[in-house]
């Protein structure tokens, strides 16, 4: 059957096409490979979960035709699907988004190869999801990395290059970290295979090796998560990339590694040692609700308009593993949904933004005075990716926040759900700054004529602002499919 | 160890064991000196290649973490011969994988080295203090 080798073919199509595109180097076809590809990524991811959910069996391919634990495997199920579905959903909606933002910022005999770049990114992200093999989602995690690293470099502004070299930098000690933990694993267990190294781990977890290859492979993941206080590279690295890369990125590169770090401290290590008997989750929640208040915080002081969102991210990440600490059903749906709910969100909001930059050149807010008057679907977009941001209910922002308050409940830990409100504050901070220099700001005199940016970038943009409020309404996607993964997560494995 | 015990009647046995820790885990303990000495130079150094150096040595306390274990001392490659099936072998996957590591290694330093020159030709400069103080970041 073809769906068999689809998972496969989800992450080996992505890197042929990537070297054609290095080949042909011309803008156009590439373009064109590379949505067609991502495109159908997608559809093939969509296929899978679908399947998945049918018959509730994960699909797992053997690389090669050996069998696991010996070969490599590629492995999904509800999780890595509904991660999947979100990565190549992401990628081929920038793809549509980005032709004009990339044209104005990219030089013209590199926009083929920036194509190359990003399908490279986009298998290496898709790689670590799907895999089953701890060695290979290294091997992934440096294949979106590299390509990351280029894609950040090729912003318009000389700060982009020292922004990249940061993030090469953190980003190389992070999976170097991450790559020690899983040679120290692999020392003690023998084996490379997530599901067999969880079942070897079980009854020796509690010995020195294990303990100090589960601190490298947490510490590690942190740094690509960019968990406070791990995550200076990302605010220079979103704010001076390419627009198109600041919205693929923070909509999907910073996820797939909560993703694995979900899959390491539940799956691998174990519910019953890593949350029970380890500080794991209790530094976790102390660092999350840090980098929500620190990262909100920053935001409310930046004067560019992407640096505040980054910022911003900070904050969200905290959310989503803030989620991980609380340890129980609810709180982990929580963040399962809001890492779909905040890619949507965030994906939106870097979009328009992107259109404002190509429109008046900047996106330092002093120069935004009175735009919404001149570009008033953008900002209109704006404000409602705001309301999302600040969880009023009707938006997607406010589901994740319901599920990961309810989570707190149930720990008891109504003081978390108190900070919970009070950060939202900070965001209608952060976020009503914007809006008031947008609106109720007079455009400077003899300033430039501006219209909206292109239709293809607010479009898209727009569909991701009208999928945070149906998603809103309609948690049937999110939540369904999150609380059957957090089934797999917390009993399944064990 | 029965091959010490015999030789050394009245000798400090823990003293002896402690050596026998800090010799028999030699190769951990050039790993261990290899990943702080990479971090030290990543840490202290501003100059951006003196930087990547570090970030290499870094890298390179991998190799031998992953490797050293993988050689078993009469070990040979695991290659099934008719008639010697219990042969002694070493197992050949670290090997692997760390070859997987090196070509990742080398291209985070083509990139990071790439990426050196061109904020050279930028900003006129390699040294961190000077690059991240120039201009408004904000």
């Amino acid at each position: 059957m073809l769906i068999d080798q689809f998972p496969a073919i989800v992450v080996a199509a992505p890197l042929v096409v990537a070297a054609l595109c290095a080949i042909i180097r011309r803008e156009t076809a590439c373009w064109l490979l590379a949505l067609v590809v991502a495109f159908l990524s997608f559809v093939g991811s969509a296929t899978m979960l679908g399947q998945i959910q049918e018959y509730g069996e994960p699909l797992s391919y053997k690389m090669g035709g050996w069998a696991p634990p010996a070969g490599i495997e590629l492995r999904v199920d509800l999780l890595s699907g509904y991660l999947l579905v979100l990565v190549s959903l992401i990628a081929s909606a920038v793809l549509i988004y980005g032709r004009h933002s990339v044209r104005s910022e990219i030089k013209k005999g590199l926009r083929g190869l920036y194509y190359a770049m990003y399908l490279l990114c986009m298998c290496g992200l898709l790689g670590i999801v799907i895999t089953g093999d701890a060695f290979n989602a290294f091997v992934f995690m440096e294949i979106s990395s590299l390509s990351m690293y280029t894609l950040i470099a090729l912003g318009k502004d000389r700060r982009a290059l020292a922004a990249s070299y940061q993030y090469l930098i953190m980003g190389t000690i992070g999976a170097t970290m991450y790559v020690i933990g899983v040679g120290l694993l692999f020392t003690i267990t023998g084996t490379l295979n997530l599901v067999d190294m969880a079942d070897r781990l079980g009854p020796i977890m509690d010995t020195p090796a294990a303990i100090a290859g589960m601190a490298f492979v947490v510490v590690g993941l942190s740094l690509k998560i960019a968990l406070f206080p791990l995550h200076l590279w990302l605010p220079n690295a979103y704010a001076f990339a390419p627009s198109a890369v600041t919205a693929f990125l923070a909509a999907t590169a910073t996820k797939v590694s909560i993703y694995l770090l979900m899959r390491f401290i539940y799956s691998v290590f174990g519910f019953g040692f890593a949350i029970e008997q380890t500080l794991i989750p209790e530094v976790i929640m102390v660092l999350s609700l840090v980098a929500i208040f620190a990262g909100s915080f920053s935001a409310i002081f930046q004067e560019n308009v992407k640096r505040m969102l980054a910022y911003s991210s900070v904050a969200q990440i905290g959310y989503i593993t803030l989620g991980i600490a609380l340890a129980n059903a609810t709180g982990l749906t929580g963040s399962l949904v809001h890492i779909f709910n905040h890619a949507v969100m965030k994906g939106a909001l870097f979009m328009l933004v992107g259109g404002i930059a190509l429109q008046i050149g900047t996106v330092r807010l002093s120069d935004m005075a009175g735009v919404g008057k001149v570009m008033p679907l953008t900002m209109f977009g704006f404000v409602l990716g705001g309301f999302s941001m600040l969880g009023v209910p009707g938006t997607v922002g406010f589901v994740s926040k319901w599920y990961l308050a309810i989570g707190a409940l149930e720990n008891g830990w109504w003081w978390v759900v108190a900070l919970l409100m009070l950060s939202s504050l900070l965001v209608l901070a952060y976020m009503g700054r914007v809006i008031e220099v947008a609106f109720f700001r007079e455009r400077p005199e003899g300033a430039a004529a501006l219209k909206e940016a292109p239709k293809s970038m607010v479009m898209t943009a727009w569909v991701f602002i009208l999928a945070c409020i149906y998603l809103g309404f309609d948690t049937s996607f999110t939540v369904g499919v999150a609380e059957q993964a957090v089934d797999v997560l917390m009993g399944g494995a064990q | 160890m029965p091959l010490l015990a015999g030789d050394v009647e009245g000798m400090d046995m823990e003293g002896l064991n402690e050596l026998a820790f800090v010799l028999g885990g030699v190769n951990h303990w050039i790993t261990v000196f290899l990943i702080m000495a990479g971090l030290y130079i990543i840490v202290s150094r501003s100059n951006m290649i003196k930087k990547l150096v570090g970030l290499s040595i870094f890298q390179t306390s991998v190799y031998l973490l992953y490797v050293s274990p993988g050689k078993i001392i009469g070990g040979t490659a695991p290659i099934i011969i008719e008639g010697a099936e219990d042969q002694l072998y070493s197992n050949p996957l670290p090997h692997v994988l760390i070859l997987t590591a090196i070509v990742v290694g080398v291209a985070t330093l083509a990139l990071g080295l790439a990426l050196v020159v061109r904020v050279n030709e930028a900003y006129g400069s390699i040294e961190e203090d000077e690059v991240y103080s120039d201009g408004d970041w904000n």
